[in-house]
């Protein structure tokens, strides 16, 4: 039998307030996830329980029990609280899939202060972004990283402090702190900071059509949401060993590589290292994995592989699959099945939403392809994209809506009113998705419904992109799409009109390439680029992106009555 | 020539994938992918590297993880295209 039982009876039942008794949350004033993720789960008599078994990519292990996070997190918001940060502060984790990212995490959450998680492979111009949107603090990155922090730190005036976990007896300049987790006197006890329900989090930046990056702004009681979904979704039991695949640079990584498990007491297994199905499956049979979530790339890219690294490992602890990022196709499900004995079951949600909101349930049947129904307390429908109004069509496509008022939801896009409010109409979130519902209530993905990028489970926007690209010496003007691929669902192309004097060859298009991934990210390197004579723009000028992805998918063009040269 | 290959590769690598002011070694046997130094996404800009530097052409499904995880593999992925 599975944690949700009956979905049906489930949905019938549900109230939020049902989840924070579940949770505890709110006992004795604590609302501190911190609190709930390493404290709590000592007093319930866990101290000694693994949380967390790492391990690298030369097969180095480490584990850290409950009783360790709780004193390392300590540890944590003891240097941060010495060097003056306070409640409210933003302060960044900039580093590899290592321990000390998962337990600065907590730590930073005890004292009060903001996380603001970014993704290691974050080049130069993608930081500064972010960081100087947020007016972050401080920053916690190893020696891997620094190079780039010092580069960008003279952009950023706010910034007090880069703590480097790692430094050893190396140099460090005017500003940085070194801090060995382990090596760093043991705090025993702290004074959590006494945060409320609605004190903020953790700043999770999002990539939108237009503009920069969004910091999308969560509170503790987050943690009420993140802990039923886990139970339920994920179904994580006390005895599970789970694996969620996703880097906590992104909102997976930590909603359920961090909070969820931990609040629920979970042993949770990292493997801080590339893609190899070998790999992979080695890693599930040594530890011994029960639940594993993952991503469709992911899973696509294991299917690649075929069923032969699957025969050559021992697999028989898996007990529930989950995915997340970007919709799961029927034949990922299907091969899932055969390869693993169980089906991939699809969830949906997104970095604003901070928990899943739609999924497929265990012990509930799959339908292949489908993203599932809503989570139980979840008020979700499709929207006319004129009207906003609920579609009642069995098999419409409209806009995804969901009833503000869950607990994860974020509260505001950072010092970005403007943005927030246009995401709301007629009473309903509008997730940015298109899809339908089928007679049974179960959803069905279609696509975005704006020019945002989704490869392998990541936002990208093509805004940043095309500014990045601006910045190059051979480029006049660029348009960032996404196009079809088999194993990401999309990755960025680029159309690119030179300036006059240079000359289109494979060694530009190679520098081009290799310029965005320094500036931005791999994931926003364009995986391919066409160089034109001129881009397709409106009569106002404005380049009209939507008919160069349409011609990419192959889909109709639509209404061009304003392109300029048609 | 083997070795100029090698090399040719481990300053590529060395250029574009690590940090400018890193201090990690590469070698023929570093792993590149597992890592973490080379990424799947970034794996595009390095075939076509070794596309036109070597002027081969490495069908896609041979350019796979295990096969650029660290110079030495990418140099027996160059040898079944062509003599080196």
């Amino acid at each position: 039998m599975s944690n949700i039982g009956s979905y049906e009876a489930r949905v019938k039942d549900f109230n939020w307030k049902m989840a924070e008794v579940e949770l505890g949350y709110g006992n004795n004033g604590k609302y501190n996830i911190g609190y709930y993720c390493s404290d709590r789960i000592c007093e319930m008599g866990n101290g000694t329980k693994a949380a967390l078994t790492w391990e690298g990519y030369t097969g180095e292990t480490k584990q850290y029990t409950f009783d360790d996070v709780r004193i390392y997190s300590n540890s944590f918001a003891t240097i941060l609280r010495e060097t003056g940060l306070e409640i409210g502060d933003r302060i960044c984790v900039f580093m590899d899939r290592i321990p000390e990212l998962y337990i600065s995490f907590v730590g930073i959450l005890k004292m009060g202060g903001i996380v603001q998680p970014l993704f290691s492979a974050f080049g130069e111009d993608a930081l500064v972004m972010r960081l100087e949107d947020a007016k972050t603090k401080a920053i916690i990155s190893t020696r891997k990283h620094l190079g780039k922090v010092r580069r960008i730190r003279s952009m950023l005036p706010e910034l007090l402090w880069v703590i480097v976990v790692d430094a050893g007896d190396r140099p460090l300049e005017r500003g940085e702190i070194a801090f060995s987790m382990e090596q760093a006197p043991k705090v025993d006890t702290i004074e959590i900071a006494n945060v409320g329900p609605e004190t903020p989090s953790v700043l999770h930046y999002t990539s939108g059509t237009t503009g920069k990056p969004k910091g999308a702004l969560h509170v503790h009681s987050s943690i009420v949401a993140q802990a039923i979904t886990s139970k339920w979704v994920l179904d994580v039991r006390p005895d599970d060993i789970y694996w969620c695949t996703a880097d906590p640079g992104w909102v997976t990584g930590t909603s359920y590589g961090i909070i969820g498990p931990w609040a629920n007491g979970i042993t949770q297994v990292v493997l801080d290292a590339g893609f190899s199905a070998n790999k992979w499956y080695a890693f599930i049979e040594k530890h011994k994995v029960t639940v594993w979530y993952s991503a469709p790339t992911a899973i696509r890219l294991l299917m690649k592989e075929g069923l032969e690294p699957v025969s050559k490992h021992n697999l028989s602890t898996l007990r529930h699959l989950i995915s997340v990022g970007e919709p799961l196709n029927a034949e990922a499900v299907i091969w899932s099945e055969k390869a693993y004995g169980k089906p991939f079951h699809d969830s949906y949600w997104q970095t604003e939403t901070g928990s899943i909101v739609i999924s497929n349930y265990p012990g509930m049947k799959i339908k292949p392809g489908s993203m599932g129904r809503p989570f139980p307390g979840i008020t979700a429908a499709v929207l006319n994209p004129k009207t906003y109004e609920p579609i009642q069509t069995v098999g419409t496509v409209g806009l995804i809506g969901l009833k503000p008022g869950w607990p994860s939801m974020f509260r505001m896009y950072w010092d970005n009113k403007e943005t927030y409010d246009k995401k709301f109409h007629n009473g309903w979130y509008i997730c940015g998705d298109r899809s339908s519902i089928d007679s049974e209530g179960y959803y069905w993905f279609v696509g975005r419904d704006d020019d945002v990028i989704n490869t392998a489970g990541h936002l990208v926007g093509p805004f940043e992109i095309e500014s990045a690209l601006l910045e190059h010496p051979s480029v006049a003007e660029s348009a960032a799409v996404g196009k079809p691929d088999p194993i990401n669902m999309e990755v960025v192309k680029a159309f690119i009109a030179l300036k006059p004097g240079f000359v289109r060859s494979d060694d530009l298009t190679m520098d081009i390439m290799n310029y965005i991934r320094k500036r931005l990210s791999p994931l926003a390197m364009p995986q391919e680029i066409e160089f034109v004579d001129s881009l397709p723009k409106t009569r106002s000028g404005k380049i009209m992106r939507r008919l160069l992805r349409a011609k990419e998918w192959g889909e109709e063009i639509g209404d061009i009555s304003t392109l300029e040269n048609d | 020539m083997a070795e100029d290959i090698k090399k040719t590769i481990i300053e590529y690598v060395r250029k574009e994938y690590l940090d400018e002011d890193s201090d990690q070694q590469i070698t023929e046997d570093t792993k590149l992918i597992t890592s973490g130094i080379v990424d799947s996404f970034s794996m595009v800009s390095l075939k076509m590297f070794l596309e036109k530097k070597f002027q081969v052409k490495i069908p896609d499904d041979k350019a796979t993880p295990e096969a650029f995880d660290s110079v030495n593999n990418i140099i027996n992925l160059l040898k079944e295209f062509t003599p080196l």
